[in-house]
């Protein structure tokens, strides 16, 4: 399903990834950990698209089409979302009107016609009950005056509705508490699917209890340095980055 | 010597001078009030028309702006009445009852003054004056000194309202104020209001400003917002590319009275808003906002002195501007608090959304404090949209006209909020959308 190809991004003139390869099926679920700075929130802003990161090399194809020339929305809408590691505030902006409009501009772009006031409504209140987001939550702004573990659980929501083929989660473990930890968990595993992808950051073991990935790799100063199944990320947690941290060092 | 005099004048104050000359002896008042107008031209012939030398007026050169003054318009005909009797739209579906003016004139056929409610007095204010009804004399030109402009609307009033409310009334149905310059023929229109609300009472009055192309509007309105009274003033403007608005609201607020004030400014080639409100009594409380909406050439001035002559009082200044093509916003805000005005508490904010590059904000906020025991704050915005916000919205899927025109709702919506009217609120709100939706969002 995603195919990332010698990506070499840099941001601000500066190079951050040098050459990143990375291959996720459909189904998989692959975790990515590494030191702070590597280049992890850099290859799910790229993924996504954010302005001001620059691929200068390399491809990321979804499905065999490169979505690095796409604007953020047309990815979107091809399925690809990011659970942001700092979700924004959007003051004014009301989360049922972002959810709403969110929803229907991808339906648009793909053809479909909009949700009904009832369906969309209805669909919006079983998904934020899973995740334990209530009423008061959906009638603010977004996110806004939401704790760090309620934007968490409001990135998953907007996950859980768009339903899209890749999911890149961004360190949203960061900030959680144990029993948000366990509900937001249980929401991503709830989107665990044969037909769609997931990439999970993170720097903890625990959320990798609870999402139990089928690979994980270990990106360190822009490039994976290495690939293993989920008893790499207890290996890491038991001697920390060290080695790679040189590995990579060697290999630039 | 009139050689001299007139080459001393541009063509625009030479035209003015004409057309006041002509009409004065039309024009509608006693002797008293042909006194008023007579120095007040004078006053306005001693500066002539505001320009960039005059502080107050550095960012809105009316001689450079208004290079020509159109004749004063003439009374309107049946196809400038139809075309008054779709305006007011852009209020939405509130329930008020309309007043219509067309080309400064009162038009008693498109007008509900049927069945006041008691304390209520609505009266044209052509027809006041030429009775000299008393609160003219009372009132008219004394509330707060105006400017050149407000002289040059005295000199050449013709037509407004003239509304009274008694002490102690509630006025249920809001007052529609409505002024359309909708002749064919591009004209000069005069209206002068005067609003005087006893104290205690409530009332709600919206306006709105329509203006066909190349019409001028110098429209004045004083009000006396009474003590323990409670005022919502709500303004919209709104016209073609090439109309140019000049609006005075003149403003004495009395002691714990509430004053809630609105400018909306969508559309209008150039507009100058000035608002001074003056607060006379203790404990009032005052929210005074406004929202421009600006595209292609437009200009859009906002003039406001908030001038604490009593102590106590609460005002809140808010006004937004969203700039996008080659568009202009000016705010000039002056807060005064008066020697002895103490514990005001005065906060003024503008902010200006840049859309395009072109756009240009220019913000002069001043505090004049001669007090000590004060809260006093003010402060300036301006840039374009965010982009990491926009970047959120698109990475949902929301394509960027769209994300563009939630996050310029939401940024017109926190000036918008201070209308109390919900209906009111929303019908802006779907004119800030369909503003939008013009642009491509
Ligand atoms: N705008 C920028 N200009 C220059 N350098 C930047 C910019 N943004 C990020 N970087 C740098 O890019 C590197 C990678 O940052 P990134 O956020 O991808 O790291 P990360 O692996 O997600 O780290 P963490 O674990 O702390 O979240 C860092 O060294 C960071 O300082
Ligand atoms: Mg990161």
């Amino acid at each position: 399903m995603l195919e990332v190809k010698n990506l070499h991004v840099t941001v601000d003139g500066k190079a951050i990834l040098k050459g990143l390869d990375l291959t996720v099926n459909k189904g998989e679920v692959h975790a990515i950990m590494g030191p702070n700075g590597s280049g992890k929130s850099t290859l799910a802003y790229v993924m996504a698209g954010k302005p001001g990161y620059e691929a200068t090399e390399g491809e990321v194809l979804l499905d065999g089409e490169n979505i690095l020339e796409m604007e953020p929305d047309e990815r979107a809408a091809e399925g690809v979302f990011l659970a942001f590691q700092y979700p924004l505030e959007i003051p004014g902006v009301a989360t049922m009107t972002f959810l709403r409009t969110a929803l229907n501009a991808q339906r648009k772009a793909r053809g479909q016609a909009e949700l009904s006031t009832p369906e969309f409504l209805k669909t919006v209140r079983e998904a934020a009950a899973k995740l334990e987001i209530g009423q008061d939550m959906l009638r603010r702004g977004v996110n806004v005056g939401f704790s760090g573990g309620e934007k968490k659980r409001n990135e998953i929501l907007q996950m859980a509705l768009l339903e899209p083929r890749l999911c890149v989660l961004d360190e949203t473990d960061s900030g959680l508490d144990i029993d948000a930890l366990k509900i937001v968990s249980d929401g991503v595993n709830r989107l665990r699917s044969p037909e769609r992808a997931m990439i999970v950051i993170t720097h903890y073991q625990r959320l990798l209890d609870h999402i139990v990935p089928d690979v994980v790799h270990v990106l360190s100063k822009g490039r994976i340095v290495r690939t293993g199944g989920k008893e790499l990320a207890l290996e890491l947690e038991a001697n920390g980055y060290a080695q790679y941290q040189d590995e990579a060092a060697l290999a630039s | 010597m009139n050689a001299e005099v007139r080459a001393m004048k541009t063509s625009a104050e030479q035209a003015l001078a004409e057309a006041y000359a002509a009409a004065k002896a039309r024009l509608p008042g006693n002797g008293a009030v042909q006194a008023l107008r007579e120095a007040a031209f004078k006053r306005f012939e001693a500066d002539g028309l505001p320009n960039r030398r005059i502080e107050e007026w550095k960012y809105t050169d009316l001689r450079v702006l208004m290079r020509e003054a159109k004749p004063p318009a003439g009374a309107p005909d049946a196809a400038a009445k139809a075309r008054a009797a779709e305006a007011g739209k852009l209020a939405g579906d509130i329930d008020a009852r309309r007043i219509v003016f067309v080309d400064g004139a009162f038009v008693p056929e498109l007008s509900d003054l049927a069945a006041l409610p008691p304390g209520l007095t609505v009266r044209p204010m052509a027809e006041a004056l030429a009775a000299g009804d008393p609160r003219i004399a009372a009132h008219l030109g004394k509330v707060i000194p105006g400017d050149g402009m407000v002289a040059l609307n005295t000199a050449l009033m013709r037509d407004g309202a003239l509304i009274h409310v008694a002490a102690g009334a509630t006025v249920e149905r809001p007052l529609h104020l409505i002024f359309a310059a909708a002749g064919t023929q591009p004209a000069s229109v005069f209206c002068r209001s005067l609003v005087v609300i006893e104290p205690n009472a409530r009332v709600m009055l919206v306006e709105s400003h329509e203006a066909a192309a190349g019409h001028q509007v110098n429209a004045a309105l004083e009000l006396i917002v009474g003590a323990g009274a409670h005022v919502d003033h709500v303004k919209i403007v709104a016209g073609a590319g090439d109309a140019l608005h000049v609006a005075t609201l003149i403003a004495a607020v009395g002691a714990r009275a509430r004053f809630n004030d609105f400018s909306f400014n969508i559309g209008c080639g150039v507009v100058r808003n000035q608002l001074f409100v003056r607060f006379d009594g203790e404990a009032a409380l005052a929210n005074i906002g406004g929202a421009s909406l600006l595209n292609g050439d437009q200009h859009s001035d906002t003039t406001l002195v908030a001038d604490h002559k009593a102590g106590g009082c609460q005002s809140r200044e808010l006004f937004k501007a969203v700039l996008d093509g080659r568009s202009r916003s000016v705010f000039q805000g002056r807060i005064i608090v008066q020697p002895g005005a103490q514990q005001t508490d005065a906060k003024m904010m503008t902010r200006a959304l840049l859309l395009s590059e072109e756009a240009e904000a220019d913000s002069k906020p001043e505090l004049e404090i001669f007090a000590d025991d004060v809260q006093c704050g003010h402060g300036a915005t301006m840039g374009s949209l965010d982009r990491s916000l926009k970047f959120y919205l698109m990475a949902r899927g929301i394509p960027e006209p769209e994300a563009e025109a939630l996050l310029v709702q939401a940024f017109v919506g926190e000036a918008v909020e201070s209308i109390e009217d919900a209906g009111l609120r929303d019908a802006l709100m779907e004119q800030v959308a369909a503003w939008l939706k013009a642009r491509g969002g």
